[in-house]
């Protein structure tokens, strides 16, 4: 691999989005300020509870999903870490959420941070094997543990009800006022804000200089630790608290539907947020987002039809966005507005 | 006691040796051409449907029927390699991952569409069915039959790619595609011949596997782990390393099915994990 080529290539890219910044830091800078499209999105996330009040509980797990989403955009979009099992920390939080509702107690604020510190924990002690290994190996092997653990689930019957699902999980009204019912007012209140919360965390994150040492890393792994960057430090951290984030998510939907399958930890999990995020654009803050109100809202309108069809359509689209829109939806739009900008003057 | 320790290692063989077949091909595509293909099983998946169709309702014999599995299977690939796959050749692993888990998609629900989600059996001839006593142990007809089959396959394909003009320029091509081609060497057509031969294979482990473990629109899924798991296991282009990660696959997961039942799986992802952190290339990868 010809060293050097695509750090300097990505750094060129970012700083070319505005000729005014001079450097990284100031390109951080410009990055870090509110724009008043998101601004306008995130008000917009509000609207459910006026406009379509009858939909508010597939809002929630629209925002629950998006968190997922987010959560693997930290490490594949950013850090270029791919993997085919990261179900396996939205199941440990989830079965976290759950286990601690049905045997201790169903106070959920507790039972998510709970959550978030045991796949945390399980995050950071995989984050020392995954990254070790790149290419096939580590596809293979992010698969491998999804699949061990989901094996596990299934054969711990006593602990999970294996198959069966979880029965008994009883969840505390959120800050003993709002009952999780079934309008889901409660429900899509309580995602939104959480994911809210964990969005600006992600967002603080990824542009600050780790964030910046974590896209270095992506775009050429040899090269970082050739100038002294610890890269598999950081790889590491941000492995930790994507399945921190995975977890949360997990534990929402525990808490916003009073249920654990043993779904929660399958491969298709694995498999549907990859496709969420490629198709909202990886690598991009409200990619995954995106991916998620599309998809989800998409496979609401079709729940009429046969699941198998459902895949068809999946599938025809995973093959026409890697041939046609590399970056997502919006890194096509990107492009179309960069494009449109340049026209202008 | 030990008699049926043999039958479970002689079963655990024959299913390993079904997986072989199933999984050579992907060895060979994607040791050579680096080529991600997670479709591998949807081309097992054509030739298992093509098998189905041609002896149960044009009526005929299951061994004239393998060919015709593995030459729908072989063309079908060759269709795809040059009209979709080849453009991915220089995309990054998780663009060819994505892509061809798109496939898998489309192919599951194209076969369910024309065949029904029901797993589908076949009625192989008298002379596969029963088994045969040796030294107080029944060995099923139809898997010696299956044993023999690979062996022939593995030993057609060794010598094939390491004795025969063409291999040598299949290897050229692989080792140093610039060199082969100023070789004067079609690189080109050496990849797309491998690709055909990659596709049939799995076409015949696809018709062969039907009798052992049926067939539905899943296939191309479930057995999507296990191929992937004794190719990154034995390494990338080995064809000895498949065969013996094949054949450990197959005996510890029979023997894991018989002996820790409530294990299920959980014994087979242990092992793979455990091998790959061990050694990330494979047994016998040479990257």
């Amino acid at each position: 691999m010809a060293a050097g080529g695509p750090f300097r290539e990505a750094l060129k890219r970012m700083t070319a989005a505005d000729p005014a910044v001079a450097g990284p830091l100031q390109y951080l800078e410009a990055q870090v300020r509110w724009r008043r499209i998101e601004i306008a999105f995130w008000l917009a996330t509000l609207l459910p509870f006026v406009v379509t009040p009858a939909y508010l509980q597939l809002a929630s797990q629209i925002a629950i999903t998006a968190l997922f989403a987010l959560s693997l955009d930290l490490i594949l979009g950013y850090a270029g870490i791919v993997s085919l099992g990261h179900a396996a920390y939205f199941g440990v939080g989830a079965y976290t959420a759950g286990l601690l509702s049905k045997h201790f107690w169903g106070e959920p604020l507790s039972g998510l941070a709970a959550a978030a510190l045991l796949s945390g924990l399980v995050g950071y002690a995989t984050s020392h094997i995954i990254v070790r290994f790149r290419h096939l190996a580590l596809i293979m092997l992010t698969l491998g543990l999804g699949l061990l653990l989901h094996e596990a689930a299934n054969s711990a019957h006593f602990l999970t009800g294996g198959a069966d699902g979880l029965q008994g999980v009883r969840i505390r009204p959120l800050l003993e006022t709002f009952r999780f019912d079934l309008y889901g007012r409660a429900a899509y209140a309580y995602s939104l804000a959480v994911l809210f919360l964990v969005f600006l965390v992600a967002r603080r994150l990824i542009h600050s200089p780790f964030g910046l040492a974590l896209r270095a890393i992506r775009e050429n792994a040899m090269r970082m630790p050739a100038i002294g960057a610890p890269s598999r430090a950081h790889l590491r951290k941000i492995y930790t608290i994507s399945a921190v984030m995975a977890g949360i998510a997990g534990a929402l939907l525990t808490h916003t539907t009073s249920t654990v399958s043993l779904e929660v930890l399958s491969f298709q999990r694995s498999a549907d947020v990859l496709v969420i995020l490629i198709l909202g654009g990886a690598g991009r803050l409200y990619g995954g987002i995106l991916g998620a109100i599309i998809y989800m809202v998409a496979r609401d309108q079709f729940s009429g039809i046969n699941p198998q069809y459902w895949y068809f359509w999946i599938g025809l689209l995973l093959i026409a966005v890697v041939m046609f829109l590399p970056n997502g939806i919006l890194g096509g739009l990107a492009k179309i507005t960069a494009r449109w900008r340049g026209r202008r003057p | 006691m030990l008699a049926s320790l043999a039958g479970v290692l002689f079963d655990g063989f024959a299913y390993g040796m079904l997986l072989f077949l199933l999984s050579v091909g992907l060895s060979v595509t994607l040791g050579m051409m680096n080529f991600v293909n997670l479709a591998h099983c949807s081309f097992a998946m054509i030739g298992g449907y093509v098998t189905l169709t041609l002896t149960n309702s044009l009526g005929w014999p299951f061994l004239a029927s393998l060919p015709a599995a593995f030459l729908a299977a072989a063309a079908a690939s060759v269709v795809l390699e040059r009209t979709l796959y080849r453009r991915l050749y220089r995309a990054s692993d998780l663009d060819q991952c994505l892509f061809t888990i798109g496939v898998v998609f489309v192919s599951v629900a194209v076969a369910a569409w024309i065949y029904g989600t029901i797993q589908q059996s076949i009625s192989t001839p008298p002379y596969l069915r029963g088994s045969v006593q040796f030294m107080g142990i029944s060995f099923a007809v139809y898997r010696l039959f299956l044993v023999a089959f690979a062996l022939v396959i593995t030993v057609v394909l060794v010598a094939l790619l390491e004795y025969t003009r063409f291999g040598a320029q299949v290897r050229a091509a692989v080792d140093n595609p610039r060199m082969a081609r100023g070789l004067g060497i079609d690189v080109d057509r050496a990849f797309m011949v491998t690709f055909a031969l990659g596709g049939g294979l799995a076409g015949l482990g696809g018709a062969l596997a039907i009798e052992v473990v049926g067939l539905d629109p899943g296939f191309a899924f479930t057995y999507l782990v296990y191929v992937l798991i004794v190719v990154a296991v034995g390494g990338l282009g080995s064809i000895g390393g498949s065969f013996l990660a094949a054949a450990v696959l197959g005996i510890s997961d029979m023997a894991g099915k018989y002996y820790f039942p409530w294990l299920g799986a959980f014994l087979i992802y242990l092992v793979m994990v455990g091998l790959l952190m061990w050694r990330p290339a494979g047994l016998f990868g040479k990257r």
